[in-house]
């Protein structure tokens, strides 16, 4: 236990000490939100859709959880080339802990960056059915947190330099980021792209958040959002501790 | 306490290791030699779980590190041969989190931490982030680090490289130390054949992944009729220069290094 504790802190130690990096993080989902959130505005209200802002707000916070989980799950790729990997296999810790830990403090610092998202979103204008529906808005950040670190770390297990990380966020980040249905609603998307983005994990955590927080265009039930992110998360956790069990450095 | 029979490793069609064997007896310390890309590190990478044998068997005290890894692990310690630090956190944090890792309950952790962290000259830098060291600092911060829980066994790769003499000096001091006070069997590997002589009992040289030559450094001058052990080592493997290409850490440590305001 102590030792998924410290490897916990650690994410929470490193994170809070790169504060020029946690501003920069912010860039990105303040860019789409103004800017999407307020260009799209008008044509998304004269198509009958209702408020954008509204619309596109969980979906800013959904990435900004993506990005900074996933990335933490990469982080791997860091420490294996830095050497401080090493240190935590040779340790006589199973890797099923050291897994755990790295994943659950991952996993906290991109809820932290959600809820930093979630207040810029306020501050903007964005305004929950009820405030007490942000509790339930943070469940969701977690299980997308939770999922996304566990891919990140199956993936990062694998991982030697830096090209595959270029190919990991040309490949796979962007695209879960844009089918996800954080920018467009789900529920008029038609034939293939309807199956995509139905494979997308990252829609049913955007999803569950509108659904909570009362913003318009939700597409699935609440219910279904919650079980899917759990049995996926599950299988996730599941296959990057085996991922992780195997490396050889 | 380390018996390693027929040890194979290959990478592909690369041999790294080949068909090594040798013992080392509890509370002996043995020095691998070899130049650049011999096998020294691969067979410590295997010794210590990191890597998979391709054949061959080992036994680090009674136990087969593959098979019993973790009851493996708790029996030794290790100082690698390049980085492993975390550099944004503190010299006390990095201690720290090695005395939670290797169980070492919580008072005795702050004791000797504080003890080392004097003895190899950082206590007045334990708060400051290790990314902020010198090159110096940082190795002596790793060997400090390795030495906070006892081992039974203690690997060495190359501790004394980028040291100055007063930190090797100290370094040596320590290992003989804990090796003849507890009883500590020290595996190591190093370039200066001096220290090797000085501070072992019995050495094995390998070359090209095959162990040429083992015994006390006495035997293996006179095997070879030479005078000192450097000589001894130039006769057994060749006075050719052996380089070993980057692999992808080392250029990502380049790539680090122009960017460094970066994370680390």
């Amino acid at each position: 236990m102590s030792a998924i504790y410290i490897l916990w802190l650690r994410e929470l130690k490193r994170y809070t000490r790169s504060r020029a990096q946690i501003v920069a993080s912010l860039g990105q989902p303040m860019l789409y939100l103004l800017v999407l959130g307020f260009g799209l505005g008008p044509v998304f209200k004269r198509a009958g859709n209702g408020d954008y802002f509204q619309f596109i707000a969980p979906g800013v916070i959904g990435m900004s959880v993506l990005f900074s989980s996933i990335f933490s799950g990469l982080g791997l790729l860091w420490d294996r080339q830095f050497g401080f990997l090493k240190e935590t296999l040779v340790a006589p810790v199973s890797r099923l802990q050291i897994m755990i830990g790295r994943t659950l403090g991952g996993a906290t610092v991109a809820c932290i960056q959600g809820l930093l998202v979630m207040v810029i979103c306020l501050l903007a204008g964005f305004r929950p059915a009820h405030f007490s529906a942000i509790p339930l808005a943070l469940g969701f950040m977690v299980l997308i947190a939770v999922l996304f670190a566990a891919l990140g770390m199956a993936i990062g297990s694998g991982l030697q330099d830096m090209q595959g990380f270029q190919l990991i966020m040309n490949f796979l980040v962007m695209p879960v980021y844009f089918l996800s249905g954080a920018i467009f609603p789900l529920n008029d998307t038609k034939s293939v792209l309807k199956y995509i983005t139905r494979a997308d994990p990252l829609s049913y955590g955007i999803d569950g958040m509108r659904n909570v927080l009362g913003a318009s265009n939700s597409a699935f039930d609440p219910r279904l959002d919650f079980i899917v992110l759990v049995i996926v998360g599950a299988i996730f956790l599941i296959f990057g501790a085996y991922r992780f069990s195997k490396i050889e450095i | 306490m380390i018996r390693v029979q027929n040890l194979v490793k290959t990478f592909g069609t690369f041999t790294a290791v080949n068909d090594v064997s040798f013992d080392v007896a509890e509370g002996e310390i043995f020095a691998f030699l070899g130049p650049n890309g011999a096998g020294k590190t691969t067979t410590i990478k295997m010794l210590t779980t990191l890597l998979k044998p391709t054949s061959g068997e080992i036994e680090l005290d009674g136990l087969n590190p593959q098979t019993h890894q973790n009851e493996a692990r708790k029996r030794f310690g290790i100082v690698f041969q390049d980085p492993s630090l975390d550099g944004d956190l503190t010299a006390c944090e990095n201690m720290e989190i090695h005395g939670v890792l290797y169980h070492v309950p919580h008072k005795i952790r702050r004791q000797r931490a504080e003890e080392l962290l004097k003895l190899f000259e950082l206590w007045d830098r334990r708060d400051d982030q290790v990314k902020k060291f010198s090159g110096g600092m940082k190795r002596r911060l790793e060997i400090a680090r390795g030495f906070l829980h006892t081992p039974k066994i203690l690997f060495l790769d190359e501790p004394t490289l980028g040291l100055d003499p007063q930190s090797r000096n100290q370094l040596w001091t320590h290992v003989k130390s804990v090796n003849e006070s507890e009883r500590v069997t020290v595996f190591l590997t190093t370039h200066y054949m001096d220290e090797a002589d000085r501070v072992a009992h019995r050495v094995g040289v390998i070359d090209h992944g095959k162990l040429v030559a083992q015994g006390t450094p006495n035997a293996i001058k006179e095997q070879t009729g030479t005078g000192s052990l450097e000589e001894a080592f130039l006769k057994l493997t060749g006075s050719t220069i052996r380089d070993e290409s980057a692999n992808a850490a080392d250029q990502m440590r380049q790539f680090a290094k122009m960017w460094s305001g970066g994370r680390r």
